[in-house]
């Protein structure tokens, strides 16, 4: 993982609070647990049936009967619990998931994400995707602010179909973190050594601009 | 005191394969490998009517490993899941016109096989809605809000991976190992637990038993490690 993409998660992290319950999306989302000042500070969810989820563990200490929603080893946290995949969705449909903070290709002007598919390509994933961004109560996107070619990714509509009808919470880019209010995007902070031109310059989305962000 | 021997639930994995049979639909348990029964797996690979088959299971395994073999056996005509990016295979196999597939957010396919198993006809769920998922779907609009209707899903076999078994056929899982095993134990006509260990009845805590033994048939012992 690139330095602009742990900057990203070391920004996203900074919004998470001790006690909540978070799920972490594939990609940026999951190098957030490596920010937080405390890592046990939150409980971790997976939609593939655990409650607790800990760190990547050494090669001798991996369990190949644990891991995450990307398939990849993890460790067990005291007060760890496990579940049946159905009552894991039930959590996160049913609210108990408090953040979940996912990946996304582009974002509208209304908060609204496409995560999931390309457009005229065939449809053979979505995964959890589409029940967390319902279910959870917070949605923080964790993204690059423009895609690998350069073209912006948080656009007047999402050209990618859309993982949802419901709209994020909020919007965080190496750049600049936007809240989703009263059906529009709101510019809440510039990253360091960010300029606000180089925003307007990247985000094709109309955007207001909060009074303490120069 | 009941002093009866229960009768042998107890299969080898030909045994047990031989009990699918051509247009069978199967649940298999697993997210990825894990927790997906792999004795099983290869054994419908030596089993000729084991063909033409629905499988619905969270993924279609990995190129040439768990299901992604039966897939590459011929032997699967649909899949049923929520995630098949992952097996480049079951990409390549979809666009060449060879591989039916259903596609259903994870939850929903979760809850449809829970469904499946409590007797419930069906249920409504926001996931989706206003989505490209939600082409040519019942939609209803409880409290305001749009939800999909979704239909449940039962299966003639069920396939689920478990940790210990007793002999009366209870259960327990292992970890992440569990996922959708415990709900499709519930939701097949036949259902054939793979396990790492059988051991008498009693010596499993009530506590820890996650699946009770009236919802499975027959019993197969896991070849080689997890």
């Amino acid at each position: 993982m690139s330095d602009v993409q742990h900057a990203i998660a070391a920004r996203v992290a900074r919004h998470l609070k001790p006690g909540q319950v978070v799920n972490l999306g594939i990609g940026i989302p999951t190098l957030v647990a490596d920010h937080l000042p405390d890592r046990g500070s939150v409980f971790f969810q997976t939609e593939n049936g655990m409650l607790g989820v800990g760190p990547t563990p050494a090669p001798e200490d991996v369990n190949p009967n644990l891991i995450h929603a990307g398939k990849l080893p993890v460790s067990e946290t005291p007060g760890a619990s496990y579940f049946a995949s159905s009552a894991s969705f039930g959590m996160i449909r049913g609210g108990r998931v408090e953040v979940a903070v996912l990946g996304a290709l582009q974002i509208d002007a209304t908060g609204r994400i496409a995560n999931w598919a390309l457009p005229g390509r065939p449809v053979l994933g979505v995964g959890g995707a589409m029940d967390l961004l319902v279910g959870a109560r917070t949605v923080i996107v964790a993204t690059t602010h423009t895609a690998k070619d350069g073209a912006p990714k948080i656009v007047p509509e999402c050209a990618f179909p859309l993982t949802a009808d419901r709209t994020v919470d909020l919007v965080v880019t190496e750049a600049a973190t936007f809240a989703v209010e009263d059906g529009g995007l709101v510019l809440t902070e510039l990253a360091a050594g960010t300029t606000l031109d180089w925003v307007r310059a990247h985000t094709t989305a109309p955007f207001r601009i909060r009074e303490t962000v120069r | 005191m009941n002093t009866r021997t229960p009768p042998s639930l107890l299969r080898s994995p030909h045994e047990a394969a031989a009990l699918v049979r051509p247009g069978h639909t199967l649940m298999v348990g697993g997210f990825g490998l894990v927790g997906a029964p792999l004795t099983m797996i290869e054994a419908l690979r030596g089993q000729p009517e084991a063909r033409d088959l629905t499988i619905i299971s969270n993924n279609l395994g990995e190129p040439g490993r768990g299901l992604g073999r039966l897939l590459l056996d011929g032997k699967v005509r649909k899949a049923v899941g929520s995630f098949f990016t992952s097996n480049p295979d079951v990409v390549r196999w979809h666009a060449e016109g060879r591989l039916e597939i259903e596609l259903l957010p994870q939850g929903t396919m979760a809850e449809a096989i829970r469904a499946g198993g409590a007797g419930i006809g069906g249920f409504y769920v926001r996931t989706g809605a206003g989505t490209a998922l939600a082409e040519g779907r019942e939609t209803r609009v409880i409290d305001g809000l749009p939800y999909l209707f979704q239909r449940p899903l039962r299966a003639d076999v069920a396939l689920v991976r478990a940790g210990q078994a007793d002999e009366l056929g209870n259960l327990t899982y292992i970890k992440t190992a569990r996922n959708f095993n415990p709900d499709m134990a519930t939701a097949a006509d036949v259902v054939i637990a793979e396990v790492d260990e059988i051991v008498p009845v009693g010596a499993l805590d009530p506590e820890r038993i996650v699946t009770p033994h009236l919802f499975v048939d027959h019993l197969v012992l896991a070849e080689g490690t997890r």
